[in-house]
């Protein structure tokens, strides 16, 4: 594709005829591809991989919690596997899940654009990010990293005998994938929107991308800055932050949770954007509160900026800042509970259809709604210290970051599987297994809350003998969700050479991407579209009108 | 399997009545989207031929309404959180203090009157009890759910933690912060007596010394009486170096080098051994040598216990 000084395009034939997956077959030709579907599709595979790497983490985790003393009979094991579960889903999985499949693949067309503003850039961070996942999973199986997640100092710069250093760099690596796609977002939603797509007529999804955007390049330098602290300490004995060298430990929390609390935002924003795509699709109806909606994306990323002190509350800190952190974190909560109630205030009155996207969507609200919930209970101070540290914060962020945003990204899944890859997939085995996840989470999870308000701490490689029952209950559950998660694998992957040829707009959708070809030409659009109203104008019933029309 | 928590200490029944409170008002909140959710999609499934006469106009209503009405409720839940978490925040004055040392992966817990425990905790019932806390690794965490207490116990500073035991009985301890290889094995049990007993208890476990007599014994042995005098009553007039008075010194404001004035408290006292050169009294050079690697933490624990036995009894 040439620009020419008028701004013009010429398109050569190959990139119109056919789609973006028959323009070229050679591995080459994918590994040095610079179109922003292809590399989502160079993505979805690295994530899925990733997501089943964390996954099988977690389910030899649940496997030693079946028996007090421990299954696995390792202490060291346990530890490993659930610090790898943490490093690998947070970082590999949950934050760049939907902004680099989802987001890339969607973005330039939702926006009528033919990619990105920087094309290269987008592949250079998928580079990248392979790099660091491949550093981090070298340093998780060469040995392992026994320190969670959260790498807490002292433990992690001094004490701590894995790969801390390792898994650091991996993540270091792949932050720059972050920072660099936000960019390539932001300036792409500034600069390349079609002809009369002024920003209110911007479908919800992009909102949510440019508002997880904004927050990948205020917060990942912080966790950059964080880890490479981590590493001077641990490798040339710099006192940062263990206080026997002169370090403060809670500068690093601070620190820590300053990047890391807007990045729960960055995890579940996305999530956020593809349900309100989902739901005026399958309720024929406009979304309620569109501009609400969109406001609270928008505040929820700059609020969560600063509500990090809500994880230190029994940490060492002043009364004074606990009591700040609190009223902020109940703050910060407002525009989720805006959200939800639009997207109830959107299906009144709706023509509501039941097919596997919304089936996920509706799941979507449910349980992040007790996340949500549950979340009220650990920002009331004195609720949080018997609470805090234990699995009822365990079972609350994972009724947030899997039961909200898993379900919101298969349903994104699923919703733009036609379009990705021109296939239907099956609707029959798509809806079991919305269900049996939805069913599997719930037995997984819940139980949780209770051994949490029983006092079971979290972390524990074997525990007190009266919290068995609910600790084999969950990993009961955990068997069910793990199948639930190969049932996509399967099917999605017969769709792609059994399913049935997708039509351009099989959902009857009014947003750009569905103006186009299934899958999309190379170029997305041969002619640009031009933007006559706002997303969502889903007259009722059965009739479409499209955005540029 | 036990399904219910004894409320053991005097935050216990409060925290209990908040949790309750948050769950009622969940129970409500769920309620109303699940409520509200099933009966919007089967009412108007898209096979219904349910009247849905004129769409709803002037949506802002909605939105400020629920806006306004989240607002209030998350405000009210905040103030009963924060008003509990603050009151229970200072200890009282007339606690009786309790030393905890952490490390990996054992709790050592050490009396006024010198008895030591490891990975135990015996207390009064009906008196409240201030634990001071250091750990000498990581950070750990002091957890009794009975309780309803935690706090996070850091290296190199004196976390406090208090409660009022009200029910006799065997509850369990655990660190709750990640802290290595062995976390899980980590716990142990407080064990709360009625007060004659554990007198009792403190008489049969005595017989060493008490903790400020065992941190006279070091006070000479470490040379600080060399320069803060023999009996911590001021300077020896025989020595050449010229050091601060220790005699009444807890509890009274110290001016400091850089013109701001501290209270010496127990972390002042353990931060002056192990970090001397960051808090210098005014008027004096910054000559003493620091001693941390030579004193461990129960070293420091008794010399301030020592220090503060050469406090005048002050009026609570």
């Amino acid at each position: 594709m040439n620009t020419t000084m008028t701004g013009m395009v010429r398109i050569a034939a190959s990139e119109v005829e056919g789609s973006y997956l028959t323009d070229g077959l050679t591995l080459r030709s994918w590994l040095l591809t610079t179109d922003h579907k292809r590399i989502a599709l160079l993505y979805l595979g690295t994530i899925t991989f990733f997501f089943f790497v964390g996954g099988i983490a977690a389910a030899l985790v649940r496997l030693n919690l079946i028996v007090p003393e421990g299954l696995l009979g390792s202490a060291e094991a346990y530890n490993r596997l659930f610090t790898m579960h943490g490093v690998i889903m947070v970082w590999f999985f949950l934050v760049p899940a939907v902004p680099v499949t989802l987001g890339n693949f969607l973005l330039p067309l939702m926006l009528g654009a033919r990619d990105l503003a920087f094309p290269r850039l987008n592949l250079i961070t998928w580079y990248l990010f392979i790099t660091g996942g491949a550093i981090t999973l070298w340093a998780l199986f060469v040995g392992g990293v026994d320190t969670g997640w959260t790498f807490y100092t002292p433990l992690s710069s001094m004490y701590s005998k894995g790969h801390v250093v390792l898994a650091a760099v991996g993540v270091f690596i792949s932050g720059f994938a972050s920072i660099a796609t936000g960019l390539n977002f932001i300036v792409s939603i500034h600069r390349l929107r079609a002809p009369g797509l002024s920003w209110y007529r911007m479908p919800v999804f992009l909102w949510s991308i440019y508002s997880v955007s904004v927050l990948l390049v205020l917060a990942t330098p912080v966790l950059a800055i964080t880890l490479l602290l981590l590493a001077l300490e641990r490798l040339f004995h710099i006192g940062v932050f263990d206080p026997a060298i002169g370090g403060d430990p809670l500068l690093f929390q601070h620190l820590f949770w300053f990047y890391s609390h807007p990045a729960v935002y960055i995890m579940i924003l996305p999530g956020f954007g593809v349900v309100s795509e989902i739901i005026p699709t399958f309720s024929r109806k406009s979304l309620f509160g569109y501009k609400f909606v969109v406001w609270a994306s928008v505040s929820i990323a700059i609020i969560s900026f600063f509500v990090w002190g809500h994880h230190m509350f029994v940490a060492g800190t002043s009364v004074y800042s606990a009591v700040l952190f609190s009223i902020l974190s109940y703050l910060v909560a407002v525009p989720s509970a805006i959200k939800v109630f639009n997207w109830l205030g959107t299906m009144h009155k709706g023509f509501v259809r039941f097919d596997a996207p919304m089936l996920y969507a509706l799941g979507f609200i449910g349980l992040f709604t007790i996340g949500g919930l549950t979340g009220l209970w650990v920002a009331a101070l004195a609720a949080d210290v018997h609470l805090t540290q234990t699995y009822f914060v365990v079972a609350h962020f994972h009724y947030i970051m899997v039961g909200g945003m898993v379900s919101a990204y298969f349903g994104g899944l699923h919703f733009w599987w036609p379009k990705i890859t021109g296939r239907m997939y099956p609707e029959m085995w798509a809806r079991v297994a919305a269900l049996i996840m939805f069913i599997g989470f719930n037995i997984t999870f819940f139980p949780q809350f209770i051994l949490g308000l029983l006092g079971m701490p979290r972390r524990y490689f074997s525990y007190s003998p009266e919290f068995q029952v609910l600790n084999v209950l969950s990993s009961a559950g955990a068997s069910v969700l793990a199948s639930a998660y190969l049932l996509p694998l399967a099917y999605l992957t017969w769709s792609l050479f059994h399913g049935e040829r997708a039509p351009a707009n099989p959902w009857g959708a009014t947003g750009l991407e569905w103006q186009t070809a299934s899958p999309p030409p190379t170029v997305n659009f041969v002619e640009i579209p031009v933007v006559t109203h706002g997303p969502y104008a889903y007259p009722p019933p059965e009739t479409v009108h499209p955005q540029n029309v | 399997m036990k399904w219910w928590l004894p409320q053991a200490s005097n935050s216990a029944a409060e925290t209990d009545r908040l949790l309750w409170g948050l769950l009622l008002l969940s129970f409500a909140v769920l309620a109303l989207v699940f409520g509200l959710m099933f009966r919007y999609i089967v009412k108007y499934r898209a096979g219904s031929g349910v009247d849905r006469g004129a769409v709803a106009k002037k949506s802002w209503i909605f939105e400020i309404t629920w806006t306004a009405a989240t607002l209030l409720i998350f405000f009210g839940l905040f103030v009963w959180g924060a008003d509990l978490y603050v009151r229970l925040f200072e200890p009282p004055k007339n606690a009786l203090k309790i030393y905890v040392i952490a490390k990996q992966w054992m709790w050592k817990t050490e009396h006024v009157g010198g008895q030591r425990e490891i990975n135990a905790l015996h207390v009064p019932v009906g008196i409240p009890i201030e634990l001071v806390m250091t750990s000498e690794d990581v950070i750990h965490d002091f957890s009794v759910p009975a309780f309803r207490i935690k706090h996070d116990v850091l290296p190199d500073r004196y976390e406090t933690l208090w409660f009022t035991a009200n029910l006799p009985g065997r509850y369990d301890l655990y660190c709750t912060q990640f802290c290595g290889l062995d976390h899980s094995k980590m716990v142990g049990e407080v064990v709360v007596m009625p007060q004659p007993r554990f007198q009792a208890w403190l008489e049969q476990n005595g017989g060493g010394d008490t903790l400020a007599a065992a941190g006279k014994v070091l006070f000479m042995r470490f040379g600080c009486s060399g320069c803060h005098g023999s009996n911590a009553a001021g300077s020896d007039p025989g020595s050449a170096v010229r050091a601060p008075s220790l005699a009444g010194l807890y509890g009274s404001p110290v001016p400091l080098s850089n013109g701001t004035v501290t209270i010496a408290d127990e972390r002042y006292l353990h931060d002056s051994m192990v970090m001397p050169e960051r808090q210098i009294v005014a008027g004096y050079a910054p000559i003493m040598p620091s001693f941390a690697g030579q004193l461990g933490e129960e070293d420091l624990l008794k010399l301030v216990a020592y220090i503060k036995s050469q406090a005048p009894e002050r009026p609570q």
